[in-house]
């Protein structure tokens, strides 16, 4: 072989799970100081992959080479000592337990047979963290003290602390803000820069043109090519990656919007720690219309939809429905009223993970006939309403009795779109209807969106995915600290303007004048 | 699909749920049989390896009887094992109901004294009025007294969200010992040489079968279906499963889990104070200071052994009755203590919880994790209450 063995190479990687070929003679390598990205639908087989490489799934066939030398991977632990570390896409982290405990937690610095020795511990991290540019981490702050982004960063500091010399990332965007996601970003090349490899887990097209040198597309279990950035764009890889060419954008056509829906006014609300979060939100969303609103997660956007659904009883302000007071309303009643709601934390509000799909497509109207009478569940007629929506909505899944937990987060998603779609309902609110979503997926929650929208719905869109809120919204608003500080029309709404209202609540100076005031 | 097809998927089904619970009482015996040699070597000083196969045989003929018994027409083995199961299926369904609602209701144990003392209280009471009002207003008594007793705790961690593993211990302790000081001062039958309430008369449940084959058995039989149809098939047993698998979710979907952990726990008690109601007017009698509420927490075995699924329930319930019904037998043909009855239950547990133990030695495939119940029993404690 010419050249130096690459940092790892996986060959003929197959792994079989009961009905499912989660992995089909899969063969990849990653050089060394080269980011590799991963890119696959939900339920590909990337993770299965890289949770192979890490030791937490055993191969059915296939072989590891690390340096070019085969190596045994039976537990986590073992891959560590080859030097390959693994970022989770949910956080391994104690968040009462402090930064510097969490990095050294089972390679700890001992001063003696029994003692910790943390402070020569803490000096190790200031220093590591210092090389990697992390700058502003203290080792002594508690996890639960950090944002998100840089809670990232701590596993990442993790990873390398226990010397990783290839680093695999399971989508380590997902959870990101735009800003966030570029200062990763950063991160990277300095990793890469320093020679550490990088295989980089995504289903988001843009990030994976940006970042990585070589981008290896997985549909079905199987690797379906490899390319370099500059030799493709996203349209290829979209459709390398569904199996068919699929459209990045949303046709929305024309929106007719008729009368008010949904009628807010000085709108209040409390988050769980009591501090005001919404704070004096008017919005009105009418008939046959998509009013998105546009924020950086955590400005109030959360709350704001659960005073309206009913999930949390507003300080102060009235929601009217459809000419009906429902505020402070229980959420039974609000759903009653014509209310449906897709949560943006889908496996802690959306689904109930260990209950088959049937009862799922049901949770929100189980009470209701044909469903039951009475007391009496119609066992029947609950059957017949999910084999349908599971048809309709092309959920897949092996039986309609499986728990909802064994899906994938793109199905999982689809489960909740089903059933709230389904509602004769009058106002939809979509709350993060796309988060950690893949292209194919997201295509047909937008295609279903739209559809309702035609059908005379008010739709209130909450994204944290700018990009989504501009292509699918007839109107924006903008929710800075929990207020809406502009809205536009589809026609007139420009992104710079809107990322610029995002981080500061303010348009610049030249751009003031296309913004109105609050709705 | 035809129901051929279907057959072997429902037989591989059940081996799924069954194979942890019937491997951890093979490996109990195994290891519960080792204790019985030793222990017996340790007083006698000789090695008798036989001696757990002659235990178990006098366990198994004390329970079941056997074939020369029952020409004579004698089931009064397999009638004891009836008595013994009946309070456990009721004390297994009261536990299992609590862990589908997420809750462990550690409280059996004082519901069961609760419902035991109002029935034989209020039986006393009723002793010279007709039969058909004298029982079941007495059993009725009970069963509300376990349901209010468990309210309590039901309320409380619904509204305040305190812990009901804490204070269903802590009223376990309150029951003993309010009810002993009741029945010595207040209700206790001053003839009586030692404090105990008047005999129940009129309100015992009649005898149906053999020398003790009371009604109460047949009630606690007929509530396994209905508690499996109440979880399975009741928007009420969709709203305590949901509970309890996502209180979050729960919430989304307009339940209010106040409502359901209130009433999950209300009913879990409602079946511990029929198990006491039954235990009292079918087999005791009348009330006395130190009666054993063993059953409360035998319940937590069973159900943890019937998965929680009521139909499992009934046969671990069996199991356990068998075991306590047949174990005079052994002790007195063998010479082997009751007591290992005690070591074989606590085995049953530590093989059922730590799972890893049975997976390793049966080399199960480690494609689910352990026992879901489990969950419940060991869930992060601060987590409080969903509003």
């Amino acid at each position: 072989m010419s050249g130096p063995a690459p940092a790892l190479e996986m060959r003929g990687i197959t792994k079989q799970y009961p009905g499912v070929l989660a992995n089909d003679d899969i063969s990849l390598d990653v050089k060394q100081g080269e980011i590799h990205a991963l890119l696959g639908e939900n339920g590909a087989g990337k993770t299965t992959l890289m949770n192979i490489l890490y030791g937490l799934v055993q191969p059915d066939a296939g072989e590891i080479l690390v340096d070019g030398r085969a190596a045994t991977i039976r537990q986590p632990s073992d891959a560590i000592a080859l030097g390959i570390g693994m970022v989770h896409q949910h956080f391994m982290l104690i968040p009462v337990l402090s930064v510097a405990d969490n990095v050294v937690l089972g390679q700890e610095t001992m001063r003696g047979p029994v003692l910790l020795d943390m402070d020569a511990a803490r000096r190790r991290i200031s220093v590591l963290a210092e090389q990697l540019g992390f700058t502003g981490i203290d080792p002594s702050t508690r996890i639960e003290q950090l944002s998100v982004g840089q809670q990232q960063r701590i596993e990442i500091l993790k990873a390398i602390y226990r010397g990783a010399r290839v680093l695999i990332l399971d989508e380590p965007t997902a959870v990101l803000t735009p800003q966030e996601t570029t200062e990763m970003f950063t991160v990277f090349r300095r990793l890469r820069a320093e020679g550490t490899s990088i295989v980089f887990i995504s289903h988001k097209l843009d990030e994976v043109l940006e970042i990585a040198d070589r981008i290896t597309v997985i549909r079905r279990g199987r690797v379906v090519g490899s390319r370099r950035p500059a030799e493709t764009d996203q349209n290829e890889l979209a459709e390398m990656m569904v199996g068919r060419e699929v459209s990045l954008t949303v046709d929305r056509g024309e929106s007719h919007p008729a009368e008010a829906v949904l009628d807010v006014k000085g709108l209040h609300a409390l988050d769980d720690r009591r501090h005001e979060v919404v704070r004096g939100v008017d919005l009105e969303v009418r008939a046959g219309e998509i009013l998105g609103i546009a924020g950086v997660a955590g400005n109030g956007q959360d709350e704001l939809v659960e005073a309206i659904v009913g999930l949390r009883r507003p300080s102060a302000g009235t929601v009217t429905l459809a000419g009906h007071d429902i505020t402070g309303l229980a959420a039974r009643r609000t759903r009653e009223a014509g209310v449906a709601y897709v949560p943006a934390d889908r496996q802690r509000y959306g689904l109930v993970l260990r209950a088959p799909l049937t009862e799922n497509l049901v949770l929100t109207s189980y009470h209701r006939e044909p469903y039951s009478r009475g007391i009496v569940l119609n066992e029947a007629a609950i059957q017949a309403t999910a084999a349908r929506l599971i048809a309709d909505f092309d959920i897949r899944t092996p039986s309609a009795t499986v728990g909802a937990g064994t899906l994938s987060g793109g199905n999982q998603q689809k489960l909740i779109v089903a059933r709230e779609f389904g509602e004769d309902v009058r106002l939809l609110i979509l709350d993060q209807p796309t988060r950690g979503l893949d292209v194919g997926s997201v295509e047909f929650i937008h295609k279903q969106a739209i559809a309702k929208r035609d059908e005379g719905v008010a739709i209130l869109l909450v994204s944290a995915e700018l990009d989504e809120v501009l292509e699918l919204s007839d109107r924006v608003a903008v929710m800075y600290r929990g207020q809406l500080v502009a809205t536009f029309t589809a026609e007139e709404v420009r992104r710079e303007t809107v990322g610029l209202l995002m981080a500061t609540g303010q348009a610049a100076p030249l751009a003031a004048d296309a913004a109105e005031g609050v709705a | 699909m035809t129901a051929r097809q279907q057959a072997p998927g429902r037989l591989v089904a059940l081996w799924r749920v069954a194979a942890l619970p019937v491997l951890a009482i093979l490996l109990a015996l195994i290891v519960a049989a080792m204790v019985i040699i030793v222990a017996d070597w340790a007083t006698t000083g000789t090695v008798n390896l036989l001696l757990p196969v002659y235990a178990y045989a006098n366990l198994l003929t004390g329970s079941f009887g056997d074939p020369g018994l029952w020409a004579k027409g004698n089931f009064n083995a397999i009638v004891n094992t009836f008595v013994a199961s009946a309070p456990l299926v009721l004390g297994g369904l009261a536990i299992g109901l609590g862990f589908k609602g997420g809750l462990f209701n550690i409280g059996v144990a004082g519901q069961f004294l609760v419902g035991a003392f109002t029935a034989a209280v209020v039986g006393a009471n009723l002793a010279t009025a007709p039969m058909l009002v004298a029982m079941p207003v007495s059993l009725l008594a009970g069963v509300a007294a376990g349901a209010l007793y468990a309210f309590i705790p039901g309320i409380l961690k619904a509204r305040t969200g305190a812990h009901e593993v804490v204070t269903t211990i802590m009223l376990n302790n309150v029951a003993t010992l309010l009810l002993a000081w009741a029945v010595t001062d207040v209700v206790g039958d001053p003839t009586q040489s030692f404090p105990r309430t008047a005999d129940i008369g009129n309100a015992a449940l009649p005898v149906l079968f053999g020398r003790n084959f009371h009604l109460g058995i047949v009630i606690a039989l007929l509530a396994v279906p209905i508690v499996a149809w109440l979880l399975n098939r009741t928007t009420t047993g969709f709203e305590i499963r949901t509970t309890g698998a996502n209180p979050n979710a729960a919430r989304y979907a307009g339940i209010r889990p106040v409502v359901i952990i209130t009433l999950t726990m209300t009913l879990s008690g409602l079946l511990a104070g029929l198990a006491g109601s039954i235990q009292m007017l079918g087999v005791i009698g009348f009330y006395a200071s130190g009666i054993s509420a063993s059953v409360g927490f035998d319940s937590i075995t069973v159900a943890l052994l019937g998965r929680t699924n009521p139909v499992g329930i009934m046969f671990a319930a069996f199991l356990f009755g068998a075991f306590r019904a047949g174990a005079p037998l052994m002790q007195i043909n063998t010479s082997v203590p009751i007591e290992i009855i005690d070591i074989i239950q606590a085995l049953i547990i530590l093989f059922l919880t730590a799972d890893v133990i049975i997976r390793t030695v049966f080399r199960l495939r480690a494609a689910k994790p352990g026992l879901e119940e489990m969950a419940t029993v060991t869930r992060t404690w601060g987590e409080g209450v969903a509003r």
